[in-house]
């Protein structure tokens, strides 16, 4: 595979899953109505109930709108992370994946390219989620917008190789659903996504436990860090461990033999 | 290839040496679990040919298929496309092959040029040739005119033109075609077959298309029957008819897969 064939096929994989997110409306939107509901209904609720105090990386009170921000930043992309991996189940039961990989291109070429996509069409998510989110008056800090962009990158690999994973893993598209059940919720809700974890210790020490071991507890700090300019270490290296861990997993046990048509089975023809 | 076959190719070929083969398998097997879906399987096939895999249901055509392509892979017996090893040399050999398999696998939210672009850029073709290669694939499959057109809004034959211009956008020395008539009026499996015997003709494209119908056998092919995974006859449709003590192709299919007590003369109404 010469380098010029490799850039080529790679932008044509990502322009697809660009095409494929602009085509799809109702996708954009659904992305979109997920945490802004979360924002303006649930957030704007415990608002007035709610009282923060200064932890890092704030250097001020904050308004509970505000410190859920990064949680659902976070959201945006599990739930990209989760859509990928169910289109890469739907693509084996359909076999368009059977096609992409009789191509002379190599396998762990492939599988990283579709992360990578898929992990662009996250990006442009958040981007989205957080101008609305301004534009309805929750403060979002103009100077870490950028820094925020290579975190997202890595957030969103590692969420998209957690997906990938698990798609690795999924038999039938039917399966889907309840893995998914099992797996975004308590994710979401058991990080410091809605809540500082310094609360939740004082509700559970069991939960805060449970928190602590959450990768994506880390991403969501990781983001919550690059918004206000400053470096976590621990929450970045938990993050690359997470994508290392699960796109190794992902690259070994991913094989067009399971599931899809007349694979892994007799009977097709 | 068996003597009886070779003795028939140097009576095809009788003034110049036998043309090397484009694909070349020799004792593949493969299992799911303890179900044994290939046994022992030998072939080989020359350019501008058509050769026909015929088989009930179930026979192995499909996992022969997955074999060749690289989706599946086996340690008992080689493949080779054009001299390469697919297990040595995956890509070279992949970069000589074109398949359109049995499931439908266009993108249906993307345009037919669309989807043609995207594979052209998987294969490697830089945009000028790409672009030349669809004009010219489109105007000879009719379908000049639905080129901006979703491939939604397509008909199942239309469909099926176009993943034939898709496998054929890199030229390939090897077109492998998996049931490709399934769901398919009349008018369009007419067509296709005989699109199939033009390619073989006009541009020396070894093919090997797996059937259950006799009627899409041509005279003039080379056969293949395969049955419970095993290579059960082979050779130019007179000469199994005539092996088998038949009249015609669709009695000779039943008697040679009757022992598996499954077979089923194939002719399409």
């Amino acid at each position: 595979m010469s380098p010029a064939h490799a850039g080529r096929a790679f932008l044509a994989i990502l322009l697809r899953e660009l095409l494929r997110f602009v085509q799809q409306r109702e996708r954009f939107f659904a992305a979109l109505v997920r945490p802004l509901v979360w924002l303006l209904v649930f957030a704007a609720g415990f608002r007035a109930t709610l009282g923060l105090s200064i932890i890092p990386p704030y250097e001020t009170y904050i308004t509970y709108d505000v410190y859920v921000v990064p949680g659902l930043i976070g959201l945006i992309q599990l739930f990209n992370g989760m859509q990928n991996s169910l289109s890469m189940v739907y693509d084996r039961e359909m076999g368009s994946m059977r096609v992409l990989l009789a191509t002379p291109l190599p396998r762990g070429f492939l599988l990283i390219a579709r992360m990578l996509s898929g992990t662009a069409v996250s990006i442009i998510q958040v981007y989205a989620f957080l101008a609305i989110a301004a534009l309805c008056g929750t403060e979002v800090p103009p100077e870490g917008l950028l820094p925020l962009l290579p975190v997202l990158i890595v957030t969103g690999l590692a969420l998209s190789a957690l997906g990938m994973f698990l798609s690795s893993r999924i038999r039938q598209l039917e399966n889907f659903a309840g893995v998914m059940n099992f797996l975004i919720f308590p994710m979401f809700f058991m990080s410091s996504a809605l809540y500082p974890l310094w609360r939740v210790r004082e509700g559970s020490v069991l939960l805060y436990e449970f928190c602590r071991f959450n990768p994506f507890t880390y991403m969501v700090e990781l983001v919550r860090s690059a918004l206000y300019l400053q470096f976590n270490a621990t929450a970045l290296a938990v993050v690359v461990a997470t994508l290392l861990v699960f796109g190794t997993a992902a690259l070994i046990g991913y094989t067009p033999a399971r599931g899809g048509p007349a694979a892994g089975r007799p009977g097709g023809g | 290839m068996d003597a009886a076959a070779n003795s028939r190719e140097s009576t095809v070929k009788p003034p110049t040496e036998p043309a090397a083969p484009v694909l070349r398998v020799q004792n593949l097997s493969y299992a799911y679990g303890k179900y044994k879906a290939l046994d022992a399987v030998s072939l080989e096939l020359r350019p501008g040919r058509v050769t026909a895999l015929l088989g009930p249901n179930g026979a192995g055509k499909t996992t022969l298929f997955s074999l060749i392509t690289g989706l599946f892979d086996s340690r008992q017996g080689d493949i080779e496309i054009v001299g390469h090893a697919i297990r040595r040399a995956r890509s070279r050999a992949l970069a000589q092959l074109g398949i359109v398999f049995q499931a439908q696998t266009l993108d249906l939210d993307l345009s037919v040029e669309q989807n043609l672009r995207y594979f052209a850029a998987l294969r490697g073709l830089p945009g000028k040739e790409a672009r030349q290669r669809i004009t010219a694939l489109l105007d000879e499959i009719g379908l000049a005119e639905k080129r901006k057109a979703k491939v939604r809004t397509l008909s199942g034959g239309q469909r099926r033109r176009v993943e034939i211009a898709r496998a054929l956008l890199d030229q390939p020395a090897l077109l492998l075609l998996d049931e490709p008539s399934i769901g398919l009026d009349i008018a369009t499996r007419r067509w296709l077959i005989e699109h199939v015997h033009r390619l073989a003709e006009q541009e020396g494209i070894a093919i090997l298309m797996a059937t259950h119908l006799v009627d899409e056998v041509m005279p003039e092919d080379e056969l293949i029957v395969l049955d419970e995974g095993r290579v059960i006859a082979r050779g130019q449709v007179d000469d199994v008819v005539r092996q088998s003590g038949a009249d015609n192709l669709d009695e000779a299919f039943t008697r040679l897969t009757s022992k598996s007590g499954k077979a089923k003369p194939g002719a399409q109404p």
